[in-house]
């Protein structure tokens, strides 16, 4: 056992195309790779030339889960160039339809692609035959999440009703309403996934994080203008670049982004339940409690607690929203094209997406940036499988090699969206 | 949203990522033909929604780029009721949770359509960029006519409410 590759050409359950390769000689790991082979895309190549107000509905294309994510970074990105704020009603709707995003994307992970690794089933299609009505309610909450996104984004894939300044048509009271017995329901079955996945085993693995998230004064952050970190940086979104770099990587087509002078860190559910967690519903943090899931939660294995606590806030805001809302008079504020360059960022379900345009004096777009979570987290997951396999270094090949398909599935990696790079180098 | 009596055609893909475009395309023509009686509906593929938008349609056919070691070109047509669908079968199905989990899923749940037809053809190419490769455009007018055959006997079955 002391010389060994372990190697998974393909991995399972995660959105896009990559694969997991680590080398073992004489006991010790040599050699660990994320390898991402999905082919790079090439929107910020695509954006150049574009209009500032093509950028949402260009962006969101990039993810067929995370839409709202691509359109909500893009859209403050120009309303921070323009010198605009969104506020009231109008905001309130972006996290609505936000809300919808974290719904559909954190139960399609939870049940269908990382449920299975805990409950001892190869897939949720065997899942789905020994817990039918298990995944039945898991089906129908994911439903929930797309209605809202449906209602608020004109249309389930690639929503179409979001713009710079607010959006094409707003809700009216009515047909907000009429969402809401199926949220309570939602809701209700949020704290039952909670209840079951805080039961789930979780292996050993406790890592002190660097964690990175949005921060806002009052709110667990979907939107926000500043970023925090473990260590007690809190900066303005624009000053990102100054604090982190993107760095390309020889066996993947995404990026790799750390801190300077920290390296690796930490995005998503963990980093932000760890950084945010007094800003949870009285609801979320009662349920976080019963179940005695107090940050910091340094386990990335119970990171699918987290998710299942998020989706909680996520059902209880989404009413909160809801009980609060009045149809704004306008369903958008105006745009002042102006030249300069915005700085947007939002938490995708999976973690910090930011955005950078530069813009001419006609609002077309003549250079962007996007930096998308799995891109973060890349360095993490490749140091968590470091960890895991030095500590495991003994467990029996199969066994093993399923084990680090999971540490993977962790971070409900997205390799379509992170793949934005444009080399491709096959060792 | 299903509507008794009509036939549901999914286009499955993504028209930047050239043979992958194959469905959306397919769709796009079927719904410029207008065959009375069917509904066009496009999709990334996302498993978990098909299952859903499926919901309420006796009469659901898909369309999708295939990945399954058969000949450049091939053009498939899978009755779904009786088959099930190999892994990595679809290129979508590389993904998380896709149209091949959708079905196999549906088969679980009970919640398949009572027919339910696949069509494509095999991929060759799979990168980002828009349009098809000739292997694939070659074969479009055979697929086309698999499918409309298929409407015209589906359309003739229905009776009248």
């Amino acid at each position: 056992m002391k010389n060994r590759v372990i190697k998974v050409d393909t991995l399972a359950r995660v959105e896009g195309e990559g694969g997991i390769f680590i080398k073992i000689a004489d006991g010790k790991i040599t050699d660990t790779k994320l390898r991402i082979y999905e082919p790079p895309r090439f929107f910020e190549a695509f954006m150049r030339g574009r209009s500032y107000a093509e950028a949402p509905d260009i962006t969101a294309r990039i993810c067929g889960i995370c839409p709202i994510a691509y359109q909500m970074s893009s859209v403050h990105a120009m309303e921070d160039a323009f010198g605009m704020t969104v506020d009231g009603q109008l905001r309130e709707l972006r996290r609505l339809i936000y809300c919808g995003e974290w719904i559909e994307s954190h139960v399609l992970h939870v049940y269908m692609l990382h449920a299975p690794d805990f409950l001892g089933y190869e897939d949720a299609l065997l899942l789905a035959k020994d817990k039918p009505d298990l995944v039945k309610d898991a089906l129908r909450m994911k439903k929930i999440g797309n209605e809202i996104v449906t209602l608020l984004g004109g249309r389930e894939i690639h929503p179409i009703n979001v713009k710079v300044g607010g959006f094409y048509k707003v809700p009216g009271k009515t047909d907000l309403q009429a969402m809401v017995e199926n949220l309570k329901w939602g809701r209700d079955k949020a704290i039952e996934t909670v209840k079951l996945t805080s039961t789930f085993e979780f292996p050993d693995l406790e890592v002190p994080y660097e964690y990175v998230s949005l921060n806002h004064p009052s709110e667990y952050p979907m939107l926000g203008d500043r970023f925090i970190t473990s260590h007690g940086l809190d900066i303005a979104v624009r000053e990102y670049e100054f604090h982190f770099e993107e760095r390309h990587i020889g066996h993947s087509n995404a990026l790799h982004s750390v801190l300077k002078g920290l390296g690796a860190y930490h995005v998503g559910p963990l980093a932000r339940y760890n950084l945010n967690f007094d800003k949870l519903t009285p609801l979320a943090k009662e349920v976080a409690q019963d179940v005695k899931m107090l940050p910091v939660v340094n386990n990335p294995f119970k990171s699918i607690v987290v998710r299942s606590i998020e989706t909680v806030y996520a059902f209880d805001l989404a009413l909160q929203i809801i009980a609060e809302y009045e149809e704004p008079p306008e369903p958008s504020i105006p745009v002042t094209p102006v030249p300069g360059i915005g700085f947007g960022a939002s938490e995708a379900p999976r973690g910090t997406l930011y955005h950078r345009y530069r813009l001419d004096d006609e609002g077309l777009i003549t250079d962007a940036k996007i930096v998308p979570p799995t891109a973060q987290n890349l360095p993490t997951i490749e140091a968590d499988l470091r960890k895991f396999v030095t500590a495991n270094i003994d467990m029996e090949r199969e066994q093993l090699t399923w084990k680090v398909e999971q540490v993977v599935r962790n971070y409900d990696p997205c390799i379509s969206c992170a793949t934005h790079f444009v080399r491709i180098e096959w060792e | 949203m299903g509507i008794e009596g009509s036939i549901l055609l999914i286009g499955v893909g993504n028209e930047f990522r050239t043979d992958d475009g194959l469905g959306i395309l397919t769709a796009r023509e079927i719904r410029r033909r207008g065959y009375p009686g069917v509904r066009v509906m496009e999709a990334n593929g996302e498993g978990t929604s098909l299952l859903e938008s499926w919901k309420g349609y006796d009469r659901v056919l898909i369309v999708d780029a295939i990945c399954s070691g058969a000949a450049r070109g091939t053009v498939h047509r899978i009755d779904l009721r009786t088959k099930s669908l190999p892994r990595g079968f679809l290129h979508s199905s590389t993904h998380g949770f896709g149209v091949a989990e959708a079905v196999e899923m549906g088969r679980q749940l009970d919640r398949l359509p009572d027919v339910l037809l696949l069509y494509g053809i095999e991929g060759c190419q799979f990168d980002t960029g828009a349009g098809l490769t000739d292997e694939v455009v070659r074969n479009i007018p055979q697929l086309l006519s698999l499918i409309e055959a298929d409407i015209s006997s589906l359309v003739a079955t229905v009776t009248p409410s």
